[in-house]
């Protein structure tokens, strides 16, 4: 492993707008919220749950039989919650609380704006307070808010169909690092260099190296620069248009064997006609102009045919 | 049946934030290295390669798959993969070596913690129509079960704090620990909530680590050590996704999977408790008694990398037996908010 300045990395925003489908059961409940009421559902024990599952916690068996609950209750338990999270009910620092609602057997988890945590306590009672905005599920109680707190209209308007579909918005950010070789190899390309790792027992070259040697399970510590030319093993005529495209098809997407490599990567190649380019074509890189290189393999426009002789065949044929 | 034994254990050090990929590659390649020399075995040798880690906590598709590079997967191996804390890998390579399929089994754990924020990241492990949407946090979650014991009587935050300190305490034999040495209990209670009424030091530290464990059936076992920890018992259980269903100051699925797993006559036993009160949960639910020593390794109180933690548990507990400092040890692993899901893996330095 190279050690020295910490690799690179940058972070990722991973998110997705879920909508999901609430089922029979969870529509009603999901409508009564909408209409300003709570329902729980009747167990195998007779405990009424809410909110309601589907299914007996014990016995398994299908449940059905909703009943309306109050829109008040009991905090049975509570933690404080210092510095809110994104996407929690409420922005600012709040309770979180088990709350039996009146008429229900089970305890239901939400959000208790107490503002300060000596304003919560276990046997507190609290009451829903509405969403401006129902017809999302869960999150039509905005949060509960202790009993004697003022009370705000409750928002008008019964619900105008069933609720049946929940949005729920996923996204989270993680930090991407790259690997050793991974990032030797990107900072190489901001310099213009091609530069890959080899495996210190089989001595095959890897480009880009991921930093170990998916054969023999060890770190690929030793660099090696490479020439920004090679021969194309296979390929495919891209035909199809897709989301994203940066090239009007057709072109042609190919594995490139960098002359000294051992592995194959997959590049663009331009600059013929795609029914020219062949097995064994030999091929260079066309770089973008150093204004624009950063640590990425997009400095590399494309690979250029140069003319030489083809390649023959056993050149390659291990790398295919 | 054969007896299956653990024969060796490994795992990199706990650290708050390793500068490695989510693939775990570069935490796992000297984890293999070191559990192979320690048995002797190479690569070749090991008939079946389990993991546990997760996409969620890696922010890419099969980031497991990117973890086989660490093996050396040449020539072909047999391999699998769970979504789920390692321990869970080390039961189903248990379950494969009984059919008699392989002799030998290689299996590992490894998480990133940091790479995400672990708070948000583990909401999505809620009901994700009437919880997760709420995007309630796991230590606001303990908190809530933190507070329904203590109410309860059944602990209070000195009992929390003192966990703590002793979990420290011992963990500074602990070469692997994030967080280690003395500490008093007074001091620990004059520091500030985190979550009321959790502070701190009641909760696990976010940690990057990975955690492997070698397995050999009998015949194999011996040759590799002397003193095998042999699993006399294998269990797991789990409890309703529905958190008002369920009774929180115990743990049933626990005492379940301890009970089928013959937990009794334990010297040594390495829980996996992320919140100091969940320790004293589950040595209440399984009737440990003060000759029992609770997590000589500092446990996950001290080191909490997700989906190795729980496999390290058996680790810690195995290399209790096999250096003869445990007659039987009890290891335990969880997953899920509030301790939803259980593992009991019992161990016995004796002949099978």
């Amino acid at each position: 492993m190279t050690v020295g300045q910490a690799p690179l990395s940058a972070p990722l925003e991973v998110g997705f707008d879920y909508t999901r489908s609430l089922g029979p059961l969870l529509s009603e409940f999901a409508t009564a919220l909408a209409g300003r009421r709570l329902l729980g559902v009747r167990g195998s024990d007779g405990r009424v749950h809410v909110p309601p599952v589907e299914y007996d916690p014990v016995t398994a068996a299908p449940l059905s039989e909703l009943v309306e609950v109050a829109t008040a209750g009991t905090v049975r338990t509570w933690s404080w919650q210092a510095q809110p999270l994104a996407g929690q009910p409420l922005p600012h620092p709040f309770g979180w609380a088990l709350i039996h609602l009146d008429g229900a057997g089970t305890a239901m988890l939400h959000a208790v704006d107490a503002g300060t945590p000596d304003r919560m306590r276990t046997g507190m009672r609290v009451r829903v307070r509405w969403s401006d905005t129902p017809g999302n599920g869960i999150r039509d109680i905005a949060c509960f808010e202790p009993l004697d707190a003022p009370q705000a209209a409750v928002p008008a308007g019964p619900p105008a169909e069933p609720v049946t579909m929940i949005t729920a918005p996923v996204h989270l950010t993680v930090l991407h690092t790259v690997s050793p070789g991974e990032d030797v190899h990107l900072r190489g390309l901001a310099e213009g260099r091609l530069i890959g790792q080899r495996c210190p027992v089989c001595h095959k070259v890897y480009v880009p190296s991921r930093g170990a040697c998916p054969t023999c399970g060890v770190f690929t510590g030793e660099n090696v620069e490479l020439p920004d030319r090679g021969t194309v093993t296979t390929f495919c005529v891209v035909n199809v248009p897709f989301l994203g495209q940066r090239i009007t098809p057709p072109y042609v997407a190919a594995y490139i064997l960098l002359d000294g490599a051992d592995i194959a990567f997959l590049h663009l190649v331009l600059g013929c006609r795609p029914d020219e380019v062949r097995m064994g074509m030999r091929v260079a890189a066309v770089w973008r102009p150093r204004a624009e290189w950063g640590t990425t393999t997009r400095n590399i426009d494309h690979f250029r045919p140069t003319g030489e002789p083809d390649a023959p065949y056993e050149s390659y044929a291990n790398h295919l | 049946m054969r007896e299956i034994a653990v024969v060796g254990f490994a795992q990199a050090r706990n650290v708050r934030r390793t500068p490695a990929t989510t693939n775990g590659v570069e935490m796992l390649i000297p984890v293999f290295e070191e559990v192979l020399a320690a048995t002797g075995l190479s690569k070749q040798d090991i008939g079946f390669w389990c993991s546990g880690s997760s996409d969620y906590l890696a922010g890419r598709a099969f980031s497991f798959v990117s973890a086989v590079d660490a093996i050396g997967a040449f020539p072909p191996i047999i391999e699998s993969h769970v979504e789920m804390d390692g321990a869970w890998a080390l039961y189903e390579a248990w379950v494969k070596i009984r059919t008699g399929e392989v002799d030998t089994a290689l299996v590992y754990g490894f998480g990133k913690s940091s790479a995400g924020e672990l708070r948000r990241v583990l909401a999505l492990q809620l009901d994700p129509y009437l919880v997760a949407p709420l995007w309630p946090d796991p230590v606001a979650l303990a908190g809530l079960q933190a507070r329904l014991g203590i109410e309860a009587g059944l602990w209070t935050e000195r009992d929390m704090a003192a966990v703590a300190a002793r979990s420290r305490a011992d963990a500074t034999a602990n070469p692997a620990a994030q967080l280690a040495g003395p500490v008093s209990v007074d001091e620990l209670l004059a520091r500030p909530y985190l979550a009321d009424p959790l502070r701190a030091h009641d909760c696990a530290p976010i940690s990057d680590g990975a955690a492997a464990v070698v397995l050999a059936a009998t015949g194999r076992a011996q040759d590799i050590t002397e003193r095998p920890a042999w699993i006399t018992g294998f269990e797991h259980r789990i409890e309703s996704a529905a958190l008002g269903a369920r009774e929180l100051t115990t743990s049933p699925s626990t005492v379940a999977a301890a009970k089928a797993a013959g937990a009794d006559g334990i010297d040594v036993a390495e829980l996996h408790a992320p919140f100091t009160h969940q320790e004293i949960l589950l040595r209440q639910a399984l009737g440990l008694g003060e000759e029992v020593r609770i997590n000589p390794s500092g446990g996950a109180l001290c080191g909490n990398p997700m989906f190795a933690a729980g496999l390290a548990r058996i680790g810690e507990a195995a290399r209790a037996v096999m250096a003869g400092t445990a007659g039987r040890a009890l290891a335990h692993a969880t997953s899920g908010p509030l301790l939803q899901q259980n593992l009991v893996c019992v161990l016995d330095g004796g002949q099978p």
